[in-house]
């Protein structure tokens, strides 16, 4: 063991890590939010090489009963690692650490949502890892506040998070599997960034006072970074929308006086509208539409396969 | 009082719409003095009144909203009904029905079984209650939307806050839908659709329309162009319409067609 040591160089004096990253780098992060159909709400997070799915279902009835709450909705949260998802296959059941990582995260993302508002219901947070590399529990608790606010529920704010640690007497951000397995401390740490609030903060290994103070100084800026990553990548998700939503809404300020003069414009728009609808529809389907006119059976069998083009 | 986010602008949870005296509306919250949006939606400042509007979320059920829901489960004197909210519905036969109903002699689900789709109306609801659903309008001697067993027709859901846009102003959008395609709508506020139209066309037509809607229902001008796009739908196939005069042929022959 000892030699094995001595081979992997976490850090080396000048401060650079055995994947090249500075103290203060965090790994790449990438948000997709929206990706389940049948959940309410879901994120996919690429985080380095950490691969985590988080799906939000609710708020729902809750059973059984007698977990109901009178006066909030209860957050369950449940977390699991894939079979695949480390080097050794990882057996099917969830263990001690699941469990433990499921009950911080459900008490992480607590504080952040309105609980009170849906009494008696459930929230349902399911997170996947799919691939692990360290630091999954961070990168969980990020996925699943962004999943819970894709899913429409209110909140108080995202819920952004980052681990630091100890490699030979330095303190960094965003430890990977093999720093985490072979450094001397483990510092996983989530807050809400808009009212400062620290919702996890678990630690591994020792730390002294200064260190601490330390690793704190640079998880602070680290989440603040990864928030507005999360916020990015929310309002991408609907910034579509959000453009069409201002037209509409600019349209229904004025009033019903000025329709006249507002009328042109907005047949143009309709019109150049209907035009790129008129691109996208394959001609096919057109000619499909004048046949129809002929056989009301033919049409009805190819109106599934015209959905689909759609689609 | 700065206001440090435009109007009609998209908010994320957690971030500060506006600093100072506001009357807050729904899906914000204050913190000291920063009025704070809840939800991911756009925000919408008039005077010093600020809200939220959502862009998703599970419906909440309201007092007096028309909703849609199907029967799953049946008891002795009422029927549990699923509207899709993270309530389930209750209609009790005593809020429902117009004649005596006796639990003994009466068989519930005689008039609803599981699995029936039932258009009803939110007559209580709190926070510590589930929803309790009528089949009675308010006012008895005037004559209401319909309450009660939808038979036939399909049922499609839509997000909860596209309703509105569905629906259009005053009805503009659901009568224009209705009018070309001769199909009874029923829109519930907790984002069930039904309707039941002659044959499946008709049907299918309101179906790519109401898709449309949800589609599109931020743009402008949408009822103006679901009128466009179902106008040169109806136009296309009008020679099948015209040949059989009346409409009830028109009914029987493709279902006719169907069996062959």
């Amino acid at each position: 063991m000892a030699k094995e040591k001595e081979k992997t160089v976490l850090i080396t004096k000048d401060g650079t890590r055995h994947d090249g990253r500075k103290k203060e780098d965090i790994r790449e992060i990438k948000f997709e939010v929206g990706v389940l159909d049948r959940a309410d709400g879901s994120c996919l997070i690429n985080w380095g090489r950490n691969k985590i799915l988080a799906a939000v279902y609710g708020p729902r009835e809750l059973h059984p009963k007698h977990m109901q709450m009178p006066d909030k909705a209860l957050i369950r949260c449940e977390y699991r690692m894939a079979t695949f998802s480390v080097p050794e296959r990882k057996r099917p059941a969830p263990n001690r650490r699941e469990r433990e990582i499921s009950k911080i995260l459900g008490e992480a993302l607590k504080p952040a949502v309105f609980d009170y508002l849906y009494p008696r219901s459930v929230i349902d947070v399911f997170i996947e890892v799919i691939q692990a590399d360290g630091g999954s529990r961070c990168a969980a608790v990020c996925a699943a506040s962004l999943a819970i606010a894709d899913a429409g529920v209110p909140m108080k704010d995202l819920v952004a998070g980052c681990a630091a640690g100890i490699l030979d007497g330095q303190v960094v951000l965003d430890l990977d599997d093999v720093e985490d397995k072979e450094g001397d401390g483990d510092l996983p740490f989530a807050y809400l960034p808009h009212t400062e609030e620290v919702v996890l903060l678990q630690s591994d290994g020792i730390f002294s006072q200064k260190e601490y103070k330390e690793a704190l100084d640079m998880l602070i800026p680290a989440s603040k970074k990864i928030y507005q990553m999360q916020r990015d990548a929310l309002t991408n998700r609907y910034s579509r929308i959000t453009e069409k939503v201002i037209e509409t809404l600019d349209k229904e300020k004025t009033p019903a006086k000025s329709k006249e003069k507002k009328t042109e414009p907005a047949k143009k728009d309709s019109k150049k509208k209907a035009d790129d609808k008129k691109d996208k529809e394959p001609a096919a389907e057109k000619a499909e539409k004048k046949k129809s006119g002929k056989r009301i059976l033919g049409k009805k069998k190819t109106s599934p396969k015209e959905k689909a083009e759609k689609k | 009082m700065p206001v440090l986010i435009k109007d009609r602008s998209m908010v994320t949870p957690g971030e500060t719409i506006a600093e100072g005296e506001y009357m807050l509306g729904s899906n914000v919250f204050r913190k000291e003095k920063q009025i704070i949006s809840q939800v991911i939606g756009l925000v919408t400042i008039k005077d010093n009144h600020i809200s939220v509007v959502s862009l998703k979320g599970k419906y909440f059920p309201r007092v007096g909203d028309l909703v849609i829901g199907k029967v799953t489960d049946v008891s002795l004197s009422s029927w549990i009904v699923d509207i899709e909210s993270p309530y389930p519905g209750i209609i009790r036969t005593s809020s429902s029905l117009d004649r005596r109903f006796d639990p003994v002699k009466d068989d519930t689900r005689k008039i609803f079984d599981v699995g029936d789709i039932v258009v009803s109306k939110i007559f209580s609801f709190d926070r510590t209650r589930d929803p309790q659903l009528t089949l009675r309008n308010d006012n008895r001697s005037q004559s209401g939307p319909y309450l009660g067993k939808l038979t036939g027709g399909r049922v499609i859901k839509v997000s909860p806050s596209k309703i509105p846009r569905l629906i259009g102003r005053r009805g503009s959008m659901i009568s224009t839908i209705k009018q070309y395609t001769n199909c009874r709508m029923i829109v519930g506020q907790n984002g069930c659709v039904w309707f039941k139209g002659n044959n499946f066309e008709d049907e299918f037509l309101v179906l790519q329309a109401i898709e449309k809607i949800d589609r599109e229902a931020h743009t402008s001008g949408l009822t103006d162009r679901v009128k466009e796009f179902l106008e040169e739908m109806v136009k296309d196939r009008k020679p099948p319409t015209k040949t059989p005069k009346e409409e009830k042929p028109a009914e029987k022959k493709p279902a006719g067609e169907k069996k062959a």
